[in-house]
């Protein structure tokens, strides 16, 4: 990965001072050690008028991958995983953390403004350029315009074509950067400072840990501009985002990631039950700052004053309230925030939230403070993992089940597995279902017409398809259904979620027939009968 | 049922010193008639009649024999008697010391203290909870404790109820004095209050005459320390218990009262006047009677088939009721019951005596049979595992019943429960009592009943063949309430399998390399993916292993070679081998069946006809059409190739490679492959300029210049390399099919097919395949002694490498081949060429250093981990061939799944 600063001179002030200022001599070319490879610095041009120091940075990708594996003492710090990302990177040739860790270590005295030699120069503006010529940068060039003009930079930010080849597959995630800045706006040490957090900013990726001391070292390079900079929220989240996803998320997917290996498959299309984004929301000291954030996911959803997913959960609660329902299963629960607003009503004594995606639970545990929580309390709720695949004795004998916003998660060929799963085998007396309302749609400007909210949508049904498959499931299962809209009730559209409420229509004595392993009472009541 | 239970007590003999009781809770069957029947059957049942009347005959003075006592092989057995009175001693002598429980241990195991009575609440927890873990697994089972209250006894006899075992009583009654004596003799017991040995002997007293009241099934009273010193355990088979009759059977479903469909079905399965010459054994899954024309008829041919050894038969439902009637008990002339009435009073005249041997019949029958060495258990309306060989109120009634929901449905019948559906067991289940179309296998267990009383046939199952027979009825005997269901119970309506299939960790059992383990979180990894991506489980009968590269070459410039997989093989004592090109795709599964008809009957599926998935099991194309489009151009080759004849299927499963690689990987690539080339040909130039102009300038940077060089040009071939896998492709056009490998057909795994002749059937599909999509595998066959063809074979590699070819696979030509210890060997060896590995390894990874550095790699796991998943995949094809249950095949699938989310060096 390469950098170029230059900077131009006059004969009072000659551009080579900037080999005073970076410590490092026009006339040699030094190399340093990193943790990730060896830096050189080097200037291929150094006279009066102009002065060009070069920053190169070698990483060795090996060392990187053992980095990762031996985690820095972190244990679970490091590289995330042994994927196959690892051996096939861009972190050789693209700008990313590890430039930006290296600025700080190789120009550690101008990155402060210190310069023993010119210490007087070393506080004073002075016109600059800086050319990366690979960036990454999640956003675009409108992002990288967005971070850097406010801080005074004229910007060219060019996108660069992923293969001439094959001209279809568009551009790249990166951009060919040039950043001027006139005399008397910046120091020397200011536009450092910008580089070494906008890089990994503009980066966002997950992959590297880079030390425990994130925040400190953000508070320190962004002292006097971060503060006032209109992106400020999304700096500061992404650059702290990329701190806790790594340390945390990084062993949970590892077995995802290896799947995704074996097939060929980028590991986001795999592990994409909980965004990085809604995961965001976990991070306490992040919290503010992602509050934004939050609304990325359902970035159309933005325009109701009250975001869409509250009055989801407001309508679910109502329903389960009016049914009388005390034994509740949220099925595909997600990171449990529905959970977690049942547990707030003592009425509901037994809450048990259930997801296929492991790291889901895993947020759903850690918001709900699972590991701290009182006897009374934790004896009132568990989380497992299931699959609405299969059917599963342990979800008998409820009084309701929720699936809020599942259904589209499935394949349709896949639905009737779903559909015996709870309303064959499980048939809790309520099972409330809400999915998303496809003809809504055109309401959100944001969303490019026939598409669909999410990516992992397999569908949108209309109001009429889902009012079909409602009504044939409950035919099929000896349940009613009724039809309830969520959010505005457009005239045209309709709202912009749909909720169907089944309700069996039997005795319901099929509670307890499983094999009588469980220790439900019904299994106990049959035990004893016999 | 209870009502059943105390006519059946107040039935009973209580002999003045010990009972021999009856196994069964209901209606006093299973008794004598039971003891006829598996007497006629089989001399060879071990069976000794219990010894009491022997024992009180004995003439004075002579030594007395000794005093037999008849305990069941599974039973809860309690001793019972008062401290001192030697129950630890008799059950040493008696049993197996494993299968003793002792409260005694139970209280020093949870207090330190044998004698502590106050932890006695959580000593019995204990032992309640070893003996139910040991019930539960079918072990016999003897309780060490004094149990001279009822109330202790009580949670014993729930505890054997709980496990569907017998409970038997064994009373140790000694006199006050010897108790005394004994716990004297114990320092530990010396201190024991007299009274408490007199209240255990007043207890024991007052429970004697109530013991079977209680519960307990046989009651053995041992008086004296002379009668305990002679007594003598006999261990009884129970009548249910028929293990050591491997037949081969004929099972013969619901027949009710149709005698001459019977005598027509009896012709055709070969019996001659109610006798096989072969020697089979009939064997009648109940409902005999009601509702068709000639109930005394058919009853007559069965009995006298039972009584000549011939056949066996459990209860229906329809006998049971008869058998209420003919006692004399009130009951509803309802469901053809009044048919049956009519015809045995027609018979009084001819056969007076007929009616009481009817009634003993019936009263004889054991309401299910495990047989044939477990594999088999037949009775009339289906039994779960946990109930197979048990014995209780509860089995017996789910045997006649089987389970209801506790709801009616439209035509006032009780809904019955699925329960074959979650059956899992390995003993196959036949049984008749819901009516279907036909039969048909679910999950292992197979209903009979065809309806015949109802226009529709009597079947036969003859075992171990699974051969069905049938006969059509000769007319509507009678009209149903309601039409015969479309679909068996269970059928292939798309209910799903169940978690405890595939969730936690598992053990696999495989045929060709024991038991394999899957761990917890990869069963979870895999139940995501699973749920998420994968394809209806009942289209991916198998996914591929993960395949183990070469070993390590030390030759210069090269990471993998071919010579290394030569030697291995060599070693390994496979001579010939068949070098395979390695396709420049995705691994893809493709099942393809003949027409729409065929998935439905083979893998009830409605509407696909075939599938086309990823080695992970899901959809390989996003767009439906085109997948048809593929199954269609592949059924169209096999077709014309005249192999669904010359194989006899009419589908079949291959293992193939889809190219262009491009066209499943756009996504990897875009933000992996080409965005590290995009970076590396864009930071370069500039990179390169700038040192150029250090070094005009005479600062010293000619090595790193150098350097910087050579990463270019790496970058630049990693570029290439990546290339040769892409190119566009638009529908079909430019999409190619390598199928490598016939895996199933019809009641068949290939597997074992030698390569060689895999090919051969392969190329002719290729042949034969007018559309341009299917693409034949190179091939070049090696002889791994001979050197000259070793280097033939390294030439090729190199030669096709050469070109930008991806490498080979190297296999045994025999496929399925085993080492001189007895081991699977590697089904294959991947030998990937020099470029190719930049694809892998980074493009870098050819500089010496890295080289160097790479060889430390390690292939121990990835071997290993090649073999479990091969022998995984092997196992879901013969489970597929023998027709198993789907859970069964899945099983296997999803553990291969699983298996692909262990920790492994990606790049190997």
């Amino acid at each position: 990965m390469f950098l170029t600063l230059t900077t131009t001179g006059s004969p009072e002030h000659p551009a080579t001072d900037l080999g005073f200022l970076l410590h490092k001599h026009p006339g040699k070319a030094q190399a340093f050690s990193t943790s990730y490879g060896q830096a050189h610095v080097f200037y291929p041009e150094a006279t009066e008028e102009r002065c060009t120091a070069a920053l190169l940075l070698e990483v060795d990708p090996v060392a990187l991958v053992r980095q990762g594996k031996g985690g820095g003492g972190k244990g679970r710090g490091g590289a995330p995983d042994a994927a196959l990302a690892q051996y096939v990177n861009d972190r050789p040739y693209a700008a990313s953390s590890l430039l930006a860790v290296a600025l700080g270590a190789v120009f550690s005295s101008a990155l402060r403004d210190l310069c023993k030699a010119l210490p007087e120069r070393a506080g004073q503006p002075l016109p600059l350029r800086v050319e990366v010529p690979v960036l990454p940068a999640r956003g675009g060039p409108d992002l990288v315009r967005a971070l850097f003009e406010p801080l005074g930079w004229t910007v060219a930010a060019d996108p660069v074509p992923l293969d001439k080849r094959f001209p279809d597959w568009g551009d790249s995630r990166y951009v060919r950067l040039v950043l001027e800045v006139p005399d008397g706006v910046l120091t020397l040490g200011a536009a450092l400072r910008h580089l070494y957090v906008l890089l990994p900013v503009l980066d966002d990726a997950k992959h590297y840990w880079v030390s425990a001391d994130e925040v400190d070292k953000l508070l320190r390079a962004g002292a006097g501009w971060l503060a006032g900079h209109p992106e400020q929220r999304l700096i500061t989240s992404r650059y702290l985002a990329r701190r806790w996803s790594l340390t945390r998320t990084a062993m949970e997917r590892l077995e995802l990631v290896r799947l995704a290996d074996a097939d060929d498959t980028d590991v986001d299309e795999i592990d994409n039950a909980v965004t990085d984004d809604d995961a965001a929301i976990m991070d306490d000291a992040t919290d503010a700052a992602v509050a934004e954030s939050v609304t990325t996911d359902a970035a159309p959803e933005a325009e109701p004053s009250v975001p869409l997913a509250v009055r989801r959960r407001e309508a679910i609660l109502a329903v389960l309230g009016a049914s009388g329902a005390t034994r509740v299963l949220d099925l595909g629960c997600g990171q449990g925030q529905l959970v977690q607003a049942l547990l707030k009503d003592t009425r509901y004594t037994r809450v048990v939230g259930v997801d296929v995606s492991v790291r889901a639970l895993t947020d759903a545990a850690r918001r709900l403070k699972l590991e701290r929580m009182g006897e009374r309390q934790a004896e009132r709720v568990a989380l497992f993992q299931g699959s609405l695949a299969y059917t599963d004795k342990r979800l008998k004998g409820y009084d309701a089940a929720v699936l809020s916003e599942v259904v589209e998660h499935v394949d349709p060929d896949r639905l009737s597995a779903l559909e015996h799963a709870v309303f064959g085998s499980a048939r809790p007396r309520t099972v409330l279902v809400t999915t998303p309302n496809a003809e809504y749609n055109v309401r959100w400007e944001s969303l490019p017409a026939g598409h669909v909210r999410h990516s992992d949508h397999r569908f949108e049904w209309t109001r009429e398809e889902f009012r079909a498959w409602a009504d044939g499931v409950a035919r099929g299962h000896a349940y009613t259904v009724e039809f309830t809209p969520v959010g505005p009730d457009d005239p045209e559209v309709g709202p912009p979620t749909q909720m169907a409420v089944f309700t069996r229509t039997d005795s319901g004595m099929s509670d307890g027939t499983g094999n009588g392993t469980g220790n439900s009472t019904g299994n106990g009541k049959e035990v004893r009968a016999a | 049922m209870t009502n059943d239970r105390n006519d059946a007590h107040a039935a009973m003999t209580t002999s003045t010193t010990s009972v021999a009781m009856t196994d069964t809770a209901t209606g006093g069957a299973d008794t004598a008639g039971a003891d006829r029947a598996a007497a006629a059957i089989a001399a060879a049942a071990t069976r000794v009649e219990s010894g009491e009347r022997g024992a009180r005959t004995a003439a004075p003075g002579t030594p007395a024999p000794p005093r037999r006592l008849a305990v069941t092989d599974l039973s809860l057995v309690v001793l019972v008697g008062a401290t001192g009175s030697g129950k630890s001693t008799f059950a040493r002598r008696h049993f197996k010391p494993t299968e003793v429980l002792s409260s005694d241990f139970c209280r020093g195991l949870v207090a330190d203290d044998e004698n502590d009575q106050g932890a006695s609440g959580d000593a019995f927890d204990v032992l309640n909870y070893i003996a139910g873990k040991r019930l539960a697994a079918g072990r016999r089972t003897v309780v060490d404790a004094t149990s001279v209250q009822s109330d202790s006894r009580k949670q014993l006899i729930e505890l054997a109820r709980r496990h569907d075992v017998l409970p038997v009583a064994i009373v140790l009654d000694v006199p006050e004095e010897v108790c005394a004596e004994r716990n004297a003799a114990r320092p530990d017991r010396a201190g024991l209050p007299r009274r408490v040995i007199q209240r255990h002997q007043r207890e024991l007293r007052r429970s004697l005459k109530h013991l079977e009241r209680e519960g307990f099934r046989k009651v053995h009273v041992l008086r004296g320390v002379a009668e305990i010193d002679r007594a003598e355990i006999v261990t009884e088979r129970r009548h249910n218990d028929l293990r050591h009759l491997t037949g081969p059977f004929d099972i013969v479903g619901d027949i009710h009262g149709c005698a001459s469909e019977l005598e027509t079905l009896l012709g055709k399965l070969g019996y001659v006047d109610g006798a096989h010459p072969e020697g089979r054994t009939a064997v009648f899954v109940g409902d005999l009677v009601d509702r068709g024309p000639d109930s005394p008829g058919v009853l007559r041919r069965v009995m006298s088939m039972v009584a000549n050894g011939t056949a066996l038969c459990v209860p229906g439902n329809h006998e049971n009721k008869l058998g209420r009637y003919l006692k004399g008990r009130g009951v509803q002339p309802t469901h053809g019951l009044a048919e049956t009435i009519a015809q045995l009073e027609a018979e009084d005249a001819r056969d007076p005596d007929f009616r009481t041997r009817v009634r003993e019949f019936v009263d004889g029958l054991v309401s299910h049979y495990v047989l044939d060495g477990g594999r088999l258990v037949v009775c009339h309306a289906g039994l779960p595992e946990k109930y197979h060989g048990r014995t209780s109120g509860r089995v017996r009634s789910h045997a006649l019943y089987g389970d209801t929901t506790g709801e009616t449905d439209e035509f006032g019948l009780p809904v019955r429960y699925p329960w074959a559906e979650d059956y899992r067991g390995k003993a196959a289940v036949v049984y008749g009592h819901t009516p279907v179309p036909a039969a048909t296998w679910l999950n292992n267990t197979i209903c009979l009943d065809t309806g015949a009383v109802f226009g529709g046939r009597l079947t036969a199952l003859r075992w171990p063949e699974r051969e069905l027979v049938d006969v059509p009825a000769e007319r509507v005997w009678y009209e149903p309430v309601k039409p015969l269901r479309s679909d068996a119970p269970g059928g292939h309506d798309g209910r799903p399998l169940d978690l405890g299939d595939v969730h936690g960790r598992r053990v696999v059992e495989t045929r060709h390399a024991g038991r394999v383990t899957v761990r917890e979180e990869n069963a979870a990894a895999a139940l995501e993916v699973m749920s998420r991506f994968a394809a209806d489980p009942r289209l991916v009968p198998y996914l591929p292993p993960t395949m183990a590269p070469t070993a390590t070459s030390r030759r210069e410039g090269y990471l993998e070679h071919p010579e290394e997989a030569f030697a291995q093989y060599r070693a390994d004592g496979v001579e010939r081998v068949v070098c395979e090109e390695k396709h420049m795709g995705s691994r893809a599964v493709v099942l393809v069946c003949k027409d729409a008809d065929a998935a439905r009957t083979r893998f009830g599926v409605d509407g696909p006809t075939g599938a086309l998935c990823t080695r992970t099991g899901r959809p390989f194309l996003d767009d439906a059409a085109l997948t048809d489009e593929v199954l269609a151009r592949v059924r169209a080759a096999v077709d014309a190739a005249g192999l669904w004849a010359e194989l006899g299927t009419d589908w079949l499963l291959l293992d193939a490679e889809l190219m262009p690689w491009s066209l499943k990987a756009k996504g990897l690539l875009r933000t992996q492959y080409a965005a590290v080339g995009a970076a590396a040909r864009t930071v370069f130039p500039g990179a390169l300029a700038a040192l150029e102009a250090a070094a005009a300038r005479g600062v010293d940077v000619q090595d790193l210049l150098d350097k910087q060089r050579e990463r270019a040009a790496d970058a630049s071939a990693f570029t290439d390399a990546y290339r040769r896998y892409c190119w566009p492709t638009d529908g079909l056009d430019g999409v190619h099919l390598a199928p490598f490998q016939i895996l199933a057909a019809q009641g068949r795994s290939l597997a074992a097919l030698p390569h060689d002749e895999q090919l051969a059937l392969i190329d002719r599909m290729v042949e034969h395949d007018g559309s341009g999509l299917l693409r034949t595998t190179r091939r070049l066959y090696v002889d791994t002694g001979d050197e000259e063809s070793v280097r033939a074979g390294v030439d090729w590699w190199l030669e096709m490498t050469g070109r930008g070819g991806e490498g080979m696979v190297v296999k045994p030509v025999g496929a399925l081949v085993r080492d001189g210890k007895g081991r699977l060997v590697q089904p294959g060896i991947k030998c990937r060429g020099r470029e190719y590995l930049r694809i892998i390894y980074g493009p870098e990874y050819t500089r010496p250093e890295n080289l160097e550095k790479l060889r430390g790699r390690s292939l121990g796991h990835k071997r290993s981990l090649a073999v479990r998943e091969y022998a995984l995949g092997l196992e879901a094809l013969d489970r597929l061939a023998d027709g198993e249950p789907l859970w069964r095949v899945h099983e296997a699938v999803f553990a291969v799944l699983a298996l692909e989310s262990e920790p492994v060096d990606p790049r190997l």
